[in-house]
């Protein structure tokens, strides 16, 4: 028997149908057609399906449909308009950080790194190297060896830190 | 998956009358639902206990730690409460999985499986921490059963966590890279009832090592340590390591752990 799953998805209240184990990766690609959000492994382990929910990063391919209901969801596709898009691209600095460091090669891994990366840093704005490897654990990358996944993330962390300051000094005069 | 109903009660009371035979509280699922994925296990129905508000969270009580069943590591390893008051936890919390594993498991799942490379179970066994239920307080030396099986009654569901501040304790683990699970991990601590050492990892279940607790007793040092043999027989064998070299690994790191806490000099 279906079950209804209300739930707000980057900013926008959603409800649909769907059955008890619907994982919410399915929900979101399948039924919301949210298709940025990947299913790598399918087993918890790679971590291509990562999203916040209630602000918090988590795997979505071992999370049920059903969980998320009342949930604050952000996929990919929403983290530009959250988080500050900067410069013409629209992106997110995280987002250009990956860009501008080459931080991909063939991009599957790339949303539930950004995803997973953006949390790291609202968590600790000012990681060391050894942390941006450390907190990139659950997401495994096949191509690019990691080094420029942790570039970008130390250069988006940089940036991220450089306009909350510009951010609370512009309040300041005000 | 296989089918299944699914229940989100916002009540105790609620979960407790939705529970039978067949089905399954949902604490976390970062280990019941990759099974189910797998088809390892089969649920008719499933209790989220993720509307139970009442089961989470950390508080600092008389001399004890008290964490609901339903918080998450992250939250253990984020706690100021648990960082200045049992900081071997939060540590203990902050090296699970990863970090987006740390975000949705629970405590209450974790000891409930009883996984025999889980973090936890060496911490409610090495304590000497109390479980509490719907029904009763289960000691930590009686609550791990063997592998994956606990002293639970079915239905029967986990409220909190109760850790009695040690004087020291630490943890540190051997682990596996790729699963983050322990190869071995150890718990050591200085209780008001003595000295306790817990193993996970290494054996089916979570077990204390008499003979280091007794030295440790006399000398709390690493070098205490040295020179007692671990038997190796009954210990897990697999193609992480062989029950030997797990055997070795327990004093190692159980000497590591001290040095952690141990006063120089």
């Amino acid at each position: 028997m279906n079950i209804r799953v209300s739930c707000v998805v980057n900013g926008t209240p959603v409800g649909a149908e769907a059955e008890p184990r619907t994982l919410l990766v399915d929900f979101l690609r399948n039924t919301l057609r949210l298709t940025g959000t990947h299913v790598g492994c399918d087993t918890s382990q790679c971590g291509a399906c990562v999203v916040h929910v209630n602000g918090r990063a988590i795997k979505s391919c071992s999370m049920l449909a059903a969980q998320a209901e009342g949930a604050e969801i952000t996929t990919i596709e929403g983290l530009a308009a959250k988080g500050g898009a900067v410069g013409r691209t629209g992106l997110h600095p995280m987002q250009a950080a990956f860009r501008a460091e080459h931080g991909l090669q063939c991009g599957f891994c790339t949303p539930g790194m950004i995803m997973t990366a953006v949390e790291l840093v609202t968590r600790n704005p000012n990681p060391s190297e050894a942390e941006v490897r450390a907190g990139l654990e659950g997401n495994l990358c096949r191509c690019t060896g990691y080094h420029n996944i942790v570039k970008a993330v130390l250069t988006a962390a940089a940036e991220m830190r450089s306009s909350r300051s510009a951010a609370s000094a512009e309040s300041a005069h005000v | 998956m296989y089918e299944f109903e699914y229940e989100r009660p916002l009540e105790i009371s609620a979960a407790l009358k939705a529970v039978d035979a067949d089905s399954a509280f949902l604490a976390g699922g970062m280990t019941l639902l990759p099974t189910m994925k797998m088809r390892l296990a089969r649920r008719s129905r499933l209790i989220d206990l993720g509307g139970l508000t009442e089961l989470r969270g950390v508080r600092a009580a008389s001399g004890r730690i008290e964490i609901g069943a339903m918080t998450p590591h992250v939250e253990v390893q984020d706690s100021s409460e648990v960082q200045l008051l049992l900081p071997g936890l939060a540590r203990l919390a902050a090296g699970i999985g990863d970090p987006l594993v740390r975000n949705r498991g629970t405590i209450g799942g974790s000891i409930a499986n009883s996984d025999p490379a889980a973090d936890y179970p060496a911490a409610v066994l090495g304590l000497g921490a109390t479980v509490v239920t719907n029904l009763r307080e289960i000691p930590g030396d009686q609550f791990f059963t063997g592998m994956f099986a606990t002293a639970l009654a079915p239905g029967e569901l986990i409220t909190r966590v109760s850790f009695p501040l040690p004087r020291r304790c630490a943890y540190l683990k051997f682990r596996n890279p790729a699963s983050r699970y322990a190869v071995v991990g150890v718990m050591v601590a200085e209780t008001s009832n003595g000295i306790r050492v817990a193993v996970t990892g290494a054996g089916p279940q979570v077990f204390r090592v008499a003979a280091f607790e007794q030295a440790l007793a006399k000398h709390f040092a690493p070098e205490a340590l040295q020179g007692i043999k671990v038997p190796s027989d009954g210990l897990n064998d697999d193609m992480h390591g062989s029950a030997a070299y797990r055997a070795s690994l327990i004093g190692v790191i159980a000497a590591r752990a001290v040095a952690m806490v141990a006063v120089p000099g």
